[in-house]
């Protein structure tokens, strides 16, 4: 076992599933850098490890700097073929704390296979917005309040972001789609270099749905073009996940708590309004309906 | 081989000779210059197996060779000041996962006000840090405390930082003594720790630790350093019958009355106390810190007389805190005087000047800053 069962995720947890389709993907071939966070703590207790990859968590912001170091080392004493360097890593320590580090490591182009758990907020310290939690969505960190209509900033691109390096290998990826999330971690390690992909990962607690849930919210968020699934290989755009008939945003936007305030906020109507404008803008932008 | 070179070359050569796998730095002031010579060996292949990484930031350049050593390499960075301060946290994680990182710490005052020039203050921040840490005296013995330095970290697991004193080290050309790469091959071994991280046996480096077990890694963190001093020992010996003897975790003259110093500043000091017949100590290592050997040589004397070059704001001089507290229950009076902050001189009259102070009863047991200026925008 990679992932071993025993872990302390909460029931309907996205991140095993991503966690375990990349490692099994790999056949456990595998260092795994993971900075602090959700899959840290569920994972790594002392004499409670789940992990049955080597497996290394030091700070919060330093993974892609860890990982430069293994990859480095590894080249150095001639054991490169013991497996892929790969970071686990969540959306806050990968935009905002850890961001300069993770830039230096693609500038480097460092042979690390990145990987972005997003859900979206700092959901193990309870919810508070991250540079990844959308527009509107209600935060301890920015709350619905009177005036206030939860987060009014949109997300941090980091598909582009890594695309800004000349990074050679850059995908989104979603827990609804698995066997997709194996296709692009194989074809991930094929580049040398940095790779980098960003898999969304909804959060039960975070966002508020039941925990039967996971796979339906993380399907809506593709379907309604909110969370497009992509792929760059060089910088070329070579695949997208296309849409068979989108889904106007109000379906995915219900269903989670961190949004029902919009339904009943002043400033709910026009904040959905900018949402599906921004959903029109991915499915424009890389092309997603039929 | 003799030959007359700088700090900086110094330590770049001493740490070529000891192989490292990777080295990783940032650019500060009065450190760069290491790490240029460092570049320039590998840019011209002198430095065989080795991966030289540039960093974004020092927080960086330490990060990464916590992966590197973590898979078994032997690294190498070198940084002062800011540079050391922002590594902190880096360093202290390192400490904790027991990771024998060598770094280099080339003394700077810490901002603000902004200064480039030499103190104690930025490695004495990080006295806790479960860091082992020496300070050299000149550049030969900074050249040759780099090989043992290695294979003292590498027995006992723990970062070690040589601190070297800023500009007046660096900068400094001397001839120096180098060593040669087959001496150096005969004295360290090779690294290849049995623990590491690798997928033929799978382990978790970075655990957390809940309440029930957390306090036993940090009481065997703080056994293990306590332990080292012997490691330390033995290698020290090793090295004195093989090369030159510098002393142990403290290099000393007994005396009645004994002035204290570590870094650069011990050569004014070992001058003045040869002056005036007086006993020294130098500290060598201040972290594990010797105590024994600090109560044995001064408890029976009758003047201590400590040089510190940083102080803790609201206490008094660090050296000191430290030396008093080794001191309790002896009979010595404690003098000390706080000199040279960022970088403002120490020649040797002022040293003269402190001791006559003491000697002459001119001062009573306690600290005092000397060498300050009439500059009323600052004393008022």
């Amino acid at each position: 076992m990679f992932f071993a069962k025993g872990h302390g995720a909460c029931p309907g947890c996205a991140l095993p599933i991503a966690v375990r389709n990349v490692l099994e993907a790999l056949d456990g071939k595998c260092f795994v850098v993971n900075p602090t966070g959700c899959l840290e703590i569920i994972s790594s207790q002392y004499g409670r490890s789940a992990w049955g990859v080597p497996y290394i968590h030091s700070l919060f912001e330093n993974a892609p700097a860890v990982a430069s170091g293994i990859a480095n080392a590894l080249k150095v004493l001639g054991r490169e073929d013991e497996g892929h360097v790969v970071v686990f890593a969540g959306d806050g320590a990968t935009s905002d704390i850890g961001v300069g580090y993770l830039s230096s490591m693609l500038h480097r182009n460092d042979n690390v296979l990145y990987i972005c758990l997003d859900n979206e907020a700092y959901q193990n310290t309870g919810n508070q917005q991250s540079s990844q939690t959308p527009l509107g969505a209600s935060t301890t960190t920015t709350p619905a309040g009177r005036i206030l209509p939860g987060k009014t900033l949109r997300r941090k691109d980091m598909i582009a972001f890594a695309l800004a390096h000349g990074t050679p290998y850059v995908a989104s990826a979603s827990v609804a789609f698995p066997r997709d999330i194996r296709r692009k971690a194989k074809r991930a390690v094929e580049f040398e270099g940095s790779k980098y992909i960003h898999i969304h990962c909804p959060c039960v607690t975070g966002w508020g749905f039941d925990s039967s849930d996971t796979i339906k919210v993380a399907k809506l968020a593709y379907e309604t073009a909110l969370f497009p699934i992509v792929e760059f290989e060089y910088g070329v755009l070579v695949r997208v996940k296309k849409i068979k008939k989108r889904k106007p945003v109000e379906e995915y936007l219900k269903i989670q708590r961190r949004f029902r305030h919009l339904f009943r906020h002043p400033e709910g109507l026009k904040i959905i309004k900018e949402i599906q404008r921004i959903a029109d803008e991915n499915a424009e932008r890389y092309g997603l309906d039929v | 081989m003799i030959k007359v070179v700088r700090g900086f070359y110094a330590v770049a050569y001493a740490v070529k000779l000891c192989k490292p796998d990777v080295i990783c730095a940032y650019p500060i002031t009065p450190q760069t210059e290491i790490v240029e010579n460092l570049a320039e060996m590998y840019a011209n292949g002198e430095l065989e197996r080795c991966s030289y990484i540039t960093a974004e930031s020092e927080f960086e350049a330490a990060s990464i060779l916590v992966g590197a050593s973590a898979t078994g390499a032997r690294t190498f960075t070198a940084t002062c000041s800011q540079g050391l301060i922002l590594m902190a946290e880096v360093l202290l994680n390192a400490a904790g996962m027991r990771l024998p990182i060598l770094i280099v710490n080339t003394n700077r005052a810490l901002s603000a006000p902004l200064s480039i020039w030499n103190d104690l203050q930025d490695s004495l921040l990080l006295r806790d840090a479960g860091i082992i840490q020496m300070y050299v005296e000149n550049n030969q013995e900074v050249h040759e405390l780099i090989p043992q330095a290695y294979k003292i970290a590498e027995k006992v697991m723990f970062p070690f930082m040589i601190c070297m004193d800023g500009f007046k080290l660096t900068h400094a050309y001397e001839p120096i003594d180098l060593l040669d790469q087959e001496f150096v091959d005969s004295f360290l071994p090779e690294y290849d720790p049995p623990i590491k991280l690798t997928t033929k046996n799978p382990l978790t480096f970075g655990s957390y630790a809940p309440p029930h077990c957390y306090m036993e890694f940090r009481y065997r963190m703080h056994n293990d350093m306590l332990k080292a001093k012997k490691v330390m020992e033995d290698v020290f010996k090793e090295w004195a019958e093989i090369r030159r003897d510098w002393g142990g975790l403290v290099e000393y003259k007994e005396g009645k009355t004994v002035l204290i110093s570590m870094g650069s500043l011990v050569e004014i000091v070992k001058d003045v106390a040869e002056e005036l017949n007086l006993g020294y100590l130098k500290i060598r290592a201040f972290r594990p810190f010797p105590y024994d050997e600090i109560r044995r040589i001064l408890g029976d004397c009758e003047n201590v007389i400590i040089f510190d070059r940083a102080i803790s704001v609201g206490y008094e001089g660090v050296i000191t805190i430290d030396v008093k507290n080794a001191l309790y229950g002896c009979s010595p009076d404690v003098y000390s005087f706080i000199v040279g902050l960022g970088g403002r001189d120490v020649p040797k009259d002022l040293i003269v000047r402190c001791v006559e102070k003491v000697l002459d009863r001119k001062v009573k047991p306690g600290y005092y800053f000397e060498g300050l200026k009439e500059f009323e925008e600052v004393i008022y």
